[in-house]
């Protein structure tokens, strides 16, 4: 799972007010080349919660970004994007867990896969529950 | 229709290792896949101007849709509760992440971030119920719920699916409805049994020009694309015709088939999508006596 995915995912379970972002407790860390492409990363920057992906990518041993949200201007410098490009799409959690920040459940990682099945009580269908039983 | 996987087993038992593994020996369920997925981004419509986007696959399986979105260019996340399909993907080695997931119990996935969604024949899962905690309209809900809030305004999300009935197609849509979406189904080939595939083509924020739905291939009136009525409406006709069918017709047909005749037939199998040779000079000629 590469810190790409890892950025979008938050937790689904009943209650959890703020899901995001999960902790990654990383066992294996493997780096695969992927292709460089500016356009795709210049795209991501707005979407990508800055302070998780850098808190992420120290967590998998990589402390090359900067830990404040830097500006759009850096968006010019190859060498950050670069980096960027390594950290978002490169960087692979192969064995681990991901952990809700609010529960603590884990969710693991395996062969790359990060398991997101809920068990039954923790579904996030009660809060819907009322409104569509009044309009079948 | 009793062969519909829908009807033997919940998706992540159905789709166990000797199933998951069709996928990749059978060429002709790769075909099949990947033409759907092709057609799904061409209904998607994203901007041509190069940039890659970040796309959602539900129902990935085991990544041949996810291949057809990695070869225009685009990355992609791919989510499904099959952990067989899921570890042929990785054998597959797909370009995109995998997760393993249900997609009922709605999309754990940020507000905002996803630029497109597809899905290959699995959304009419969700109209299962295969556990007791399982009711397929909170699972609609929760899954078009949290699909609306996970896509970027403007975005679309495109479903090639097979309902069961009308009723299930009209569920779907009607769940679709309620979480904010604007849309409609699209039905390829609505004329031939083989060929037709219907696509759920839903855009998110208000109904717009943007909004329309495209128009089907292989219909030549836009009589399809409208509702999900038509294709009631189109088995009607074909019924009335049917009986109104008298002897004498037939005895006409007989004496001899007219130029005509040929190219009205010829168009009619283009329209189910059939491969027919093109009209030439010598369409519908007579062949010489000494042949």
């Amino acid at each position: 799972m590469r810190l790409l995915t890892h950025n979008m995912l938050s937790s689904n379970i009943k209650g959890v007010i703020n899901g995001f972002p999960l902790r990654i407790e990383a066992e294996k860390v493997v780096i695969k080349e992927v292709d460089f492409n500016p356009d795709f990363i210049k795209n991501m920057f707005s979407k990508i919660d800055w302070k998780a992906l850098a808190d992420a990518s120290k967590i998998m041993g990589y402390a090359e970004l900067p830990e404040e949200v830097p500006d759009h201007s850096v968006l010019d410098s190859d060498e950050f994007l670069q980096k960027f490009h390594h950290a978002l799409l490169q960087l692979h959690l192969e064995e681990g867990a991901l952990v809700c920040p609010e529960t603590g459940r884990r969710f693991p990682v395996n062969k790359g896969i990060p398991n997101m099945l809920l068990h039954e009580d923790e579904m996030n269908l009660d809060a819907t529950c009322t409104s569509s039983a009044s309009n079948p | 229709m009793s062969s519909r996987p829908e009807l033997q087993a919940p998706p992540e038992i159905f789709y166990d290792d000797v199933e998951a593994r069709k996928y990749t020996s059978s060429s002709r369920i790769v075909g099949i896949q990947a033409e759907l997925s092709e057609r799904a981004l061409e209904l998607l419509a994203l901007p041509d101007d190069g940039i890659p986007r970040l796309l959602l696959d539900i129902g990935c399986g085991s990544g041949l849709s996810g291949e057809t979105i990695s070869e225009d260019g685009h990355q992609w996340i791919g989510l499904d509760i099959s952990r067989s399909m899921l570890d042929v993907a990785l054998e597959r080695e797909t370009e995109g992440d995998l997760i393993l997931g249900d997609m009922g119990q709605g999309l754990g996935l940020r507000p905002g971030v996803i630029d497109g969604a597809i899905s290959i024949s699995a959304v009419q899962w969700l109209c299962n119920a295969d556990k007791s905690c399982h009711e397929p309209r909170l699972r609609l809900k929760a899954f078009f719920g949290s699909l609306y809030r996970c896509l970027g305004r403007g975005a679309r999300a495109v479903f090639q699916l097979y309902p069961e009935n009308n009723a299930q197609r009209e569920l779907i849509l009607s769940f679709a409805m309620r979480a904010g979406f604007a849309g409609g189904v699209v039905i390829d080939y609505p004329h031939s049994s083989k060929k037709r595939k219907e696509y759920l083509v839903l855009t998110c924020g208000p109904p717009s020009m943007s909004t329309m739905t495209p128009s089907a291939k292989g219909e030549d009136e836009n009589s399809c694309s409208d509702e999900e009525s038509s294709g009631d409406e189109e088995n009607q006709t074909v019924c009335i015709s049917d009986r109104h069918r008298s002897r004498k017709k037939q005895k006409v047909t007989k004496k001899g088939k007219t130029r005509s005749w040929v190219l009205q037939k010829k168009e009619k199998m283009r329209s189910k999508g059939n491969v027919v040779p093109p009209d030439t000079k010598y369409t519908a000629r007579k062949r010489k006596a000494r042949f």
